[in-house]
């Protein structure tokens, strides 16, 4: 287990370096930031102290040499626009991003892995289908549209939710949340319900799906020939059979989920890490741009790194030390 | 039900093996009523989409018949001149019913040609991956698993941050983050045929490799490649409309189905729902009709799901 664990590591970090490599590269392409961050009545001198002042007179191999030694002791360059370390921006913006995401992968696993039950175990059926086309239609939906949808429904017809910003947050067992203030619940509640509908139709279909290559298998006869109520053959055998491959869908969908947030957070303008992301690549705010594709990229990895060793845990067949079951 | 091409099949009979094979798929296919009324809708859109310049009641494109005190018209209204409004208009003034139309025929091509770029691209590494093996395989699935590893909206979102707006680099950025799809898939299936017995009769009659690879292997490795290509331009769609309403992927010159949403997005506050609330519902048919007719070939062409 330990070497498998280190070898991931090793390879992680490997990928790690060629991400940054390939990003810093890429942005460097993206116009001149000192264009858009002086007014347009500074003059010659005033442009060569930015430039200077900014790192950018260097050769791209330099700057690479010290954006990498200075990622290493984990600062990832200062903001041009907030002209605060951009790691820290980033990381004054995750929680917010987290509690959306948690949020929406929860409603998506409670209401979906149920549904997908119910679909599984009557197939063909009117309720199956109509689950089945529910879920095609939950995935056809364009996020951003949905979005646009709740709030027209919500906020301008209804007036019962508001639509944009985070609301109020307090402290809940020494976290700061949105959970904690009943303002700052109603606010959660639009962007959160946005952002899972994708996911619950995935959720919906992977359960269906796994239920219905479950039910024929022997062991679920054998179940049944023993006389193991059908309730108990659905909670316990089934799902916890069909759970392996779930628990993975969910964690490599957390990365997604927290992508996606992305356009959830400018719709809402939900103050997280999506839509600090899209105003930084509107401002070419370069070291933040940088700066949050290597938080991200070291999220996906760490996320893949726990699936997989989650996946050993409840799996017995893919353990690495093979013991006996 | 598996009507496996037989290494010794004459060419002269496949056509007609060929045909009762469809026919008989398109039976199966349609078992399911949604699904056939899923596959006209499809048809009509792209009809609607490719005779816009002939059916749209407006050139949303021509300023001299776009007047801006038209502007903000609920659906139904009827200018001066005599022109119904049907779906309203918006805040130039241009009929919503024509934009939607130029609109769908915008989105519909970049769909579907980033869709066969990506599959053109993907099935030849994949096909490329499955025959050379060794190295070559590994380090091209190294390429597609990192590719893979990062939701396909945010590299988009990246790419085209670095590249910039246009119709061009959006069809560029949408391949890139959809070629790994197919690649995968092809590989996977590729790997199994190529240890079939036609190949290797292929290859004692000294066929040459390439033509082993697209003229034998290629044909039998089509179910997946359709149902995911079906899937992927819906996706596509789905992801240049969410690219170019966060303002990232076309110009504000062009406007696609999500760049007229994004247009509307600032008058729905004031009620004035229709200017992104139809392109929205064109859109959402647009893709659910395709994904039900992907859904539906997945299951016909899925051979563990037949009876």
């Amino acid at each position: 287990m330990l070497v498998f664990v280190i070898r991931r590591l090793l390879q992680s970090a490997l990928v790690l370096l060629a991400v940054s490599l390939v990003v810093f590269a890429g942005i460097y392409a993206i116009g001149n930031p000192v264009d858009i961050l002086l007014p347009d009545d500074a003059n010659e001198t005033e442009r060569q102290a930015a430039i200077r002042a900014l790192g950018l007179d260097r050769p791209l191999l330099v700057q690479y040499g010290i954006f990498l030694l200075k990622a290493v002791q984990g600062d990832l360059g200062t903001s041009f626009v907030y002209n605060i370390p951009s790691i820290e921006l980033i990381f004054s913006r995750l929680p917010a991003t987290l509690e959306l995401a948690m949020c929406a992968l929860f409603i998506s696993i409670a209401v979906g892995i149920p549904l997908g039950l119910w679909a599984g175990l009557r197939p063909g059926t009117k309720t199956d289908e109509a689950i089945v086309t529910g879920s095609i239609l939950g995935f056809s939906l364009p996020s951003f549209w949905q979005g646009l949808m709740l709030i027209m429904i919500f906020s301008v017809t209804l007036g019962w939710l508001p639509s944009n910003g985070r609301g109020a947050t307090g402290t809940l067992f020494g976290i700061e949340t949105s959970f904690a203030t009943w303002d700052g619940f109603t606010h959660l509640l639009l962007p959160a319900i946005n952002l899972s509908l994708f996911k619950l139709a995935l959720m919906i279909r992977l359960t269906r799906a796994g239920v219905r290559e479950t039910m024929p298998l022997d062991f679920i006869k054998f179940a049944r020939a023993k006389g193991v109520s059908e309730t108990r053959i659905v909670l316990a055998h089934v799902l916890k059979y069909i759970l392996v491959p779930i628990i993975t869908v969910i964690g490599m969908e957390l990365g997604a989920v927290i992508a996606f947030a992305t356009v959830t957070e400018t719709i809402f303008a939900w103050p997280g890490m999506g839509k600090l992301i899209i105003d930084s690549i509107n401002k070419l705010d370069r070291p933040v741009i940088v700066a949050y594709l290597m938080v991200v990229t070291l999220m996906f990895i760490v996320i893949n790194l726990v699936v997989d060793i989650l996946y050993a845990l409840l799996d017995p067949r893919v353990r690495i030390k093979g013991q006996t079951v | 039900m598996n009507s496996e091409i037989s290494p010794t099949a004459p060419t002269a009979s496949s056509s007609t093996v060929d045909e009762s094979r469809l026919r008989m798929l398109w039976r199966e296919y349609a078992e399911r009523r949604g699904a056939v009324v899923a596959l006209i809708v499809c048809v009509v859109l792209l009809a609607a989409a490719i005779l816009a310049p002939i059916i749209a009641p407006q050139n949303p494109y021509d300023l001299s018949v776009i007047d801006i005190f038209d502007s903000r018209l609920p659906p139904g209204s009827v200018n001066p001149a005599g022109f119904t409004y049907w779906l309203g208009t918006d805040g130039q003034g241009r009929d919503m019913l024509s934009a939607m139309i130029y609109g769908l025929r915008l989105s519909l091509f970049v769909g579907v040609l980033s869709g066969l770029l990506a599959i053109s691209a993907g099935v030849t590494v994949g096909l490329i991956a499955a025959y050379a093996g060794g190295a070559v395989d590994a380090l091209l699935m190294r390429v597609v698993d990192f590719m893979l590893g990062f939701p396909a909206i945010l590299v988009a979102l990246i790419l085209l941050a670095v590249l910039g707006q246009g119709v061009d680099k959006v069809i560029f950025a949408l391949v890139m983050v959809q070629w790994a799809y197919f690649a995968r898939a092809v590989r996977g299936t590729a790997m199994i045929e190529r240890n079939k017995e036609y190949v290797e009769a292929a290859i004692s009659l000294g066929l040459s490799r390439p033509r082993i690879v697209f003229g034998h292997i290629l044909p039998n490795c089509m179910p997946p490649i359709i149902v995911i290509g079906t899937m992927q331009i819906a996706h596509a769609i789905s992801t240049e409309a969410t690219l170019s309403f966060l303002g990232l992927g076309l110009p504000i010159t062009e406007p696609s189905l999500g760049l007229l949403i994004a247009n509307g997005f600032s008058f729905l506050l004031s009620g004035l729902y229709w200017i992104s609330v139809f392109p929205g519902l064109l859109l959402l048919v647009t893709i659910f009709s395709i994904n039900i007719v992907g859904d539906r070939l997945r299951d016909v062409l899925n051979p563990r799901l037949q009876k």
